[in-house]
């Protein structure tokens, strides 16, 4: 074994258990917000999965979309939402957990099977040195071409669509007077005036 | 261009010349490029930082830092010093972990960036297949330290600061991106030694700032506001917040920010340089001095002044470039957050789209000219 084999192995083994211990902090913890910071660990973890697998491209990719754009928008989302309320201790919370747990078993059971059970066709020849920003370049004109530009659609509804959500002015208001509409509103605190905000002071931010 | 100095191959071959094995001297060798990288980055901000008191004195007509050392220079030392002894407070109701690690967060992608500055042809760490992208992607993991730091000092000013930081450095990559992108697709690599060297060549002419005139705008505008220079800091605009995400924060973790808002300030410089100021090359081609003077570009001598001229035209480029930025920080009003919103996502975005357009048109058109 020679040194780069054994710098592989070892970083394999960390970035499993920070990616496994991540998750689980994710799910398991009660902190909202350490759950938002913990999913950028898991996220940073698979990049480095990524790198360890020789796709640099996809690695510095995984970086950018998930750890600089979809959890900074989740952590945004949290900090910004100043919603307070004290949630009352469930009776049988237990049963919830339970099932929960028992059906994560179950999925990881039967992945473990899939997983020991398939045929892996493993390739021991060397990976090409080409760069891999031309592989996937050219495999998105040639060959995933369709896809590439479904994709791209897709992205297109779902910007316009924000837009849309974003600026209220451009739906009308139907029935935003009548009562039965106050249900699917924000359950944010009501806007203060400015004045009041004194009163207010020593309120903690948005924890 | 030829492979120039290699120093990674003689530094190899003189350990194992010494009797080292062939594994154990690349194990040497390993460490001495990345800690070299550290202290150069380390110094580049003592010089920016004692250029930034200077600069700020002569622009407000005062002497500036004068005792400490000649013209002041050892001030920057004497605040790291300072800094470093200073008592590390953590806020009664802060939360201690996230507080500790939000600025190791902001810090580390930073110097991980270094990683791909060329100084030389053989002159850096990795010649990465995607150094420029690998530099967009790090840099947008700093705005989750600095939300973290915001969040944790139990602070409704560092708390408004972090998110204003967050979103003032989501608005402007999008414009930073594309405008890299203009200039990786002129030189068909995402390499900053590709970069420069599809520059190199015609000296000054060569260079891509002529062929990017719109292009070097947008990037020096944003990577100003992903720094948070003066016309954009407002994440820690001292007037409305105090001192935004770094309230709460004193000693070495205040420094760690300190550090690597300059470090981040010094790493932009050098990446415009090498995108838009054709890094390392001269005013006029090496290669045509050297035949003038008579010298064969390939001789030990010519070599190392060449890789000397590379390192101190480098330099040069980017402590130019450093003096606008302070220049600009302290002669300019500071923007508005709704304004700094809009010019990114309203003007910047734009404007950087079409010039992505233009370039890639113009690239079809006059391959000969915009890199075929």
């Amino acid at each position: 074994m020679n040194l780069a084999q054994g710098v592989q192995i070892v970083s394999l083994g960390l970035l499993t258990l920070m990616m496994i211990s991540a998750a689980l902090g994710v799910v398991l913890l009660d902190n909202i917000v350490y759950s938002a910071f913990l999913l950028g660990a898991v996220f940073t973890s698979i990049a480095g999965m990524y790198l360890l697998l020789n796709a640099d491209f996809v690695a510095a990719a995984q970086l950018l979309i998930y750890v600089g754009s979809v959890n900074v928008l989740i952590l945004f989302a949290i900090m910004l939402v100043n919603k307070r309320e004290d949630f009352v201790p469930m009776t049988r919370g237990w049963v919830r957990k339970g099932a929960t747990a028992a059906v994560c078993a179950g999925l990881f059971a039967l992945l473990a099977t899939m997983v020991l059970s398939t045929p892996w066709s493993i390739s021991e020849a060397m990976p090409s040195t080409e760069s891999t920003t031309l592989q996937i370049g050219t495999h998105f004109f040639t060959d995933f071409l369709l896809p590439f530009e479904l994709v791209s659609v897709l992205l297109l509804m779902a910007m316009v669509g924000a837009i849309v959500i974003a600026r209220r002015d451009i739906i009308p208001d139907i029935g935003s007077a009548s009562e039965e509409n106050l249900s699917f509103q924000l359950p944010e605190r009501p806007r203060e005036a400015v004045g009041a905000l004194s009163e207010s002071g020593s309120d903690s931010t948005g924890s | 261009m030829d492979s120039g100095i290699d120093l990674k191959g003689s530094i190899i071959q003189s350990l194992i010349d010494l009797g080292l094995p062939p594994g154990a001297a690349k194990v040497v060798w390993m460490p001495l490029p990345l800690g070299l990288m550290l202290v150069v980055a380390t110094v580049g901000v003592l010089v920016a930082v004692w250029l930034e008191r200077k600069i700020s004195a002569a622009a407000q007509q005062r002497i500036g830092p004068e005792f400490a050392g000649p013209l002041g220079t050892l001030q920057p030392v004497a605040d790291g010093l300072k800094l470093l002894v200073k008592e590390d407070v953590i806020p009664n109701k802060a939360d201690p972990w996230l507080f500790t690690i939000g600025p190791a967060i902001v810090v580390i992608p930073i110097f991980l960036s270094f990683l791909i500055v060329p100084f030389g042809q053989n002159l850096v760490i990795t010649d990465l297949g995607i150094g420029a992208f690998l530099w967009i992607s790090l840099s947008s993991v700093a705005p989750i330290g600095l939300l973290m730091s915001g969040y944790a000092s139990n602070n409704k000013y560092a708390l408004i600061g972090g998110l204003r930081a967050a979103a003032q450095s989501i608005s402007y990559e999008i414009p930073l991106a594309l405008s890299v992108l203009a200039v990786v697709m002129m030189s068909n690599s995402l390499s900053t030694i590709d970069i420069v060297n599809q520059q190199s060549g015609y000296g000054i002419l060569g260079w891509n700032i002529w062929r990017q005139p719109v292009g070097f705008i947008i990037f020096w505008i944003a990577a100003l506001a992903e720094t948070e220079r003066l016309p954009f800091d407002l994440p820690e605009a001292e007037e409305e917040i105090v001192a935004g995400y770094q309230t709460e924060y004193s000693g070495m973790k205040f420094a760690l920010f300190f550090l690597g808002s300059y470090v981040n300030l010094i790493l932009s410089a050098l990446l415009f340089a090498v995108f838009y100021l054709g890094g390392w090359d001269f005013l006029v081609p090496v290669e045509l001095l050297a035949d003038l003077l008579g010298f064969s570009i390939n001789s030990p001598v010519v070599q190392v002044v060449t890789a000397s001229l590379g390192i101190t035209m480098v330099l040069v480029k980017t402590y130019l470039l450093v003096f606008i930025a302070i220049l600009l920080r302290w002669t300019t009003p500071r923007v508005r957050i709704d304004q700094l919103l809009n010019l990114g996502w309203k003007f910047l975005l734009p404007v950087a789209l079409v010039n992505l357009l233009l370039t890639a048109a113009l690239k079809l058109a006059f391959p000969a000219f915009f890199g075929g």
